[in-house]
C-alpha cells in the first residue's frame, strides 16, 4: 500500500529538513538541554540515546511545543518554529504512556486529529479505515483503549500520530512498555512503516540496542549535551568519549599515557594491563597526555598457545564463565588483577571449550582498540 | 493466596472481626436511618387525633385478642390533589436545579484552579473551600441576613458607589436565596470536582493539542467528558440537599418563596398535621430516589469504560 508523504516538501534534496540551532531550556537552576545543535535529514529516523535525565525527552518536547526553549531556534521544513504552540505545529508524537483518550473508540482516536482540521468526513472516514489496516487493527475499530493489549495500544497511538501524515513524527520511548518478544516484532515493523511512509522520525530512547536497530543516526545525550552523532557503527566503532564508549554496548575500559607517537600508530602504556597498547593510527593528543583505551569484548581472542609473538597480546586466568548460546562471556584476570571481559562466538558445536581457571592467551588486532581523551 | 485468605475468612476469629466491620456501619445506618424513616412512613398511614403524639395509632390491640392495623391512604391522595402541593414540590425541584448549576458553573473553574495549582497554593486555597464548615451553618446563613439587609454593607457599599440611590430590597427576594443556596452548597460542588480533575492525566491534553486541538476545544473534548463522574457526584451532592432545604429558603426567601422543606415545618409545627407531614416526606424521598436511580442509570450507561 503507499501513502502519500507528506505535503509541502520544499526543502531542497541533501539540505537539512530539522535544523537544531544553540537550543537551551532552563528550569530555574537547572539546565535540561544546553546549546543543542543538530541537523536531521528527511526521511531519516534519528535517535536521541541517553539516561533518564539526559534531556532528551525535554529536547523532543521543545520538538513537540510542548516546552519553549530558553534560547536558540527549532526549524522544521525551512521554517522558524520555534514559537509555535503545538497545535499548529506539522509535527505528532507518540507518546511514551500513548496517551490514548480512555472515553474514545479506537477509531475515534485515530480520527481525532482530522476532526481538528475539519476534514470531510468520507474523507477522514478512509483515511482512518486506510491507517488502522497499516497497522493491523482493522477489526477494532469500535474498541475501548481499555479493551486492547499493550502491542495494540502502541499501534493506536502509532495510527493517530501518523494519520495527519506529519512532516515529522516524534516517538518517546516508543517501544518502552511492551514485553521483549514484542519489542523486537514491533521495532522492525516500525523501520518497514517508516520506509513506507517517508515520514521523517526522531525516537527518543535510553535502550542502546534499540537505537542500534532503528536509527539510520544516533544522538548520544548526557546532562543536556550531544557527546556524539554518528550512524549506529561509527558510534559504536568510533566513540569520541570515554562516556559513548561506555553507554553504548560492553566495553573493557583503562587508563593509559602515549609513550608513542607516530602518525601511523601510537604506543599506550596501559599499567592496568601490566604492558603497552599498540594502536595502528594517530592520535590528536599532546605527548606524554593521559588516555582512555578502550576495547570491545567481542575483539579480544582467546587461545590456549601462545600466539606469535606481536603487538596486543596478554595472558590471564579464566575467572568467569557464561555460556549464552550464540556467545560465550569470559571474564579473564590479568596478573596485575584487572579483570577482562571477553565475548567469543560459538562457531563450532563440538569444541573443546575453555574451562574455569585455565590459563589462556587473549590477543587483539592493531585496530581493535579506541583511544579517547576526554 | 487468594483462596488461602478466602479459608481464614470463612472460620475463625478472622471471619468474625470482618463480619464486625461490616455489620457495625449497618447497624448504625439501621438504629438512625432505617428506623425513623419506618416511623415516618407510619405516621405517614395515620391519621391526626387529639393526644401526644398527635396521630393514631397504626397497630392496636383491639379486643378479642385481634391484632388491628389500620392504613389510612388520605393523606396521600389529599397531598397529590392539593395543587398547592405540587407547586411546592416543581418550585423546589426547580431552585434546587438552578442552584446546582450555578454552583456547577462557580465550581468548575474553582476546582480546576486548585487542581492546577502548585503544592502550597493548593492546600491554601483548599482550606479555604472547607473553611466556611468550621462555623455552624445556621450562623453562616444568619450572617447573609446582616450583609444583605436595608441598612446591611451590601447596600452600604452600593450607595457610597452611587451605583444606586436607595438601598435595594435584598432580602426575601429569589436572589438571596440562591445565593445562600450556592454558597452554602458550594463547597460540596468544588470537593468531588476536584478529586476528578486531579485525577486526569494532563498527557492527554497534550495528546489533543499535538494532533490540532485547541485548549478550549480541548477542554470541551477532553478535560469535560473525562471529569464527568465528579460532575454527576458534585450536582447529587448539591441537588439532593437543596430540593428539601429549608433554613435558607425560611430566612433569605420571601413569603412566595414556596419550598417543600418549609411546606413539610408548617405542616409539621404549625398545622400539627404529622400525618400529611409525613406524607410529603415520604414522596420526596421517593421522587429523590428516582433521581438518583436515573443518573445512576444514565451514567453506566455512558461510561461503559473506566
Amino acid at each position: 500500500m503507499t501513502i502519500p508523504t507528506a505535503p509541502g516538501a520544499t526543502t531542497p534534496a541533501g539540505a537539512p529538513y530539522v535544523r537544531i540551532d544553540h537550543l537551551t531550556k532552563r528550569f530555574g537552576d537547572f539546565i535540561a538541554v544546553r546549546q543543542v545543535s543538530l541537523e536531521i535529514s528527511r526521511g531519516e529516523i534519528f535517535c536521541l540515546l541517553g539516561g533518564s535525565g539526559c534531556g532528551k525527552t525535554t529536547l523532543l518536547r521543545m520538538l513537540a511545543g510542548f516546552e519553549t526553549p530558553t534560547e536558540g531556534a527549532i526549524y522544521i521544513d525551512g521554517t522558524d518554529v520555534t514559537l509555535v504552540p503545538p497545535y499548529e505545529r506539522p509535527v505528532n508524537m507518540m507518546f511514551q504512556s500513548y496517551a490514548l483518550f480512555p472515553h474514545m473508540t479506537v477509531e475515534q482516536n485515530v480520527a481525532f486529529g482530522l476532526q481538528q482540521d475539519r476534514t470531510p468526513r468520507v474523507e477522514m472516514k478512509d483515511r482512518v479505515a486506510e491507517m488502522l489496516s497499516l497497522v493491523q487493527l482493522s477489526g477494532y475499530e469500535k474498541r475501548k483503549p481499555h479493551q486492547l493489549s499493550g502491542g495494540q495500544r502502541q499501534r493506536v497511538a502509532l495510527a493517530r500520530a501518523l494519520v495527519k501524515r506529519p512532516k515529522l513524527l516524534l516517538l518517546d520511548e516508543p517501544l518502552g512498555a511492551l514485553d521483549k518478544k514484542l519489542r523486537e516484532r514491533t521495532q522492525f515493523e516500525l523501520v518497514n512503516l517508516q520506509e513506507q511512509l517517508g515520514v521523517t522520525f526522531v525516537i527518543v530512547t535510553h535502550d542502546q540496542e534499540e537505537a542500534m536497530t532503528l536509527a539510520s543516526r544516533i544522538g548520544v545525550m548526557r546532562a543536556g549535551e550531544i557527546l556524539q552523532v554518528g550512524t549506529p557503527t561509527d558510534i559504536y566503532e568510533f566513540p569520541n568519549s570515554r562516556f559513548v564508549a561506555d553507554f553504548i554496548g560492553s566495553v573493557n575500559m583503562t587508563e593509559g599515557k602515549l609513550v608513542e607517537d607516530e602518525p601511523d600508530h601510537v604506543l599506550i602504556d596501559c599499567p592496568q594491563f601490566g604492558a603497552a597498547v599498540y594502536v595502528d593510527h594517530g592520535v590528536s593528543a599532546p605527548p606524554d597526555a593521559q588516555v582512555s583505551v578502550a576495547i570491545r569484548p567481542e575483539k579480544i581472542q582467546l587461545s590456549r598457545e601462545q600466539p606469535e609473538q606481536g603487538h596486543n597480546v596478554l595472558s590471564g586466568v579464566i575467572v568467569g564463565i557464561a555460556y549464552l548460546g550464540d556467545v560465550t562471556r569470559y571474564l579473564v584476570r590479568l596478573p596485575t588483577g584487572f579483570v577482562l571481559r571477553v565475548t567469543a562466538p560459538n562457531v563450532y558445536r563440538h569444541e573443546e571449550r575453555l574451562e574455569q581457571d585455565e590459563t589462556v592467551f587473549l590477543r587483539w588486532h592493531e585496530s581493535a582498540a579506541v583511544v579517547v581523551t576526554r | 493466596m487468594i483462596r488461602s485468605l478466602g479459608r481464614i475468612g470463612r472460620g475463625g476469629e478472622a471471619g468474625l472481626g470482618r463480619w464486625f466491620v461490616i455489620a457495625l456501619p449497618y447497624f448504625w445506618l439501621a438504629l438512625f436511618f432505617l428506623v425513623p424513616f419506618l416511623i415516618v412512613l407510619k405516621i405517614a398511614f395515620s391519621n391526626v387525633q387529639l393526644s401526644m403524639p398527635p396521630v393514631e395509632p397504626v397497630v392496636t390491640w383491639a379486643t378479642d385478642k385481634v391484632l388491628q392495623v389500620r392504613l389510612h391512604f388520605a393523606n396521600f391522595a389529599f397531598v397529590l390533589g392539593d395543587s398547592l402541593y405540587l407547586a411546592a414540590f416543581l418550585n423546589s425541584i426547580q431552585i434546587a436545579a438552578i442552584s446546582t448549576l450555578l454552583a456547577l458553573l462557580l465550581g468548575y473553574p474553582m476546582a480546576y484552579g486548585i487542581a492546577r495549582a502548585s503544592g502550597t497554593w493548593r492546600n491554601i486555597l483548599f482550606l479555604f473551600v472547607v473553611l466556611p464548615f468550621f462555623t455552624s451553618f445556621l450562623l453562616r446563613v444568619y450572617a447573609w441576613l446582616g450583609l444583605l439587609g436595608r441598612n446591611g454593607p451590601v447596600n452600604g457599599l452600593l450607595l457610597k458607589l452611587h451605583l444606586i440611590s436607595e438601598p435595594l430590597q435584598l432580602l426575601q427576594t429569589p436572589f438571596a436565596v440562591y445565593l445562600g443556596m450556592v454558597y452554602s452548597y458550594l463547597p460540596f460542588m468544588v470537593l468531588p470536582l476536584y478529586s476528578a480533575i486531579e485525577k486526569l492525566d494532563l498527557t492527554l491534553l497534550e495528546a489533543a493539542a499535538d494532533l490540532g486541538c485547541r485548549p478550549t476545544r480541548a477542554f470541551f473534548a477532553i478535560t469535560l467528558p473525562l471529569t464527568r463522574e465528579g460532575i454527576f457526584a458534585g450536582c447529587l451532592l448539591v441537588f439532593i440537599p437543596a430540593v428539601g432545604e429549608y433554613v435558607i429558603p425560611a430566612l433569605l426567601g420571601g413569603p412566595d418563596t414556596l419550598m417543600i422543606g418549609r411546606v413539610v415545618w408548617d405542616e409539621f409545627f404549625g398545622n400539627r398535621d404529622w400525618p400529611v407531614a409525613s406524607a410529603l416526606a415520604i414522596i420526596l424521598l421517593a421522587v429523590l430516589s428516582g433521581f438518583v436511580l436515573l443518573l445512576q442509570k444514565v451514567q453506566s450507561r455512558e461510561g461503559a469504560g473506566p
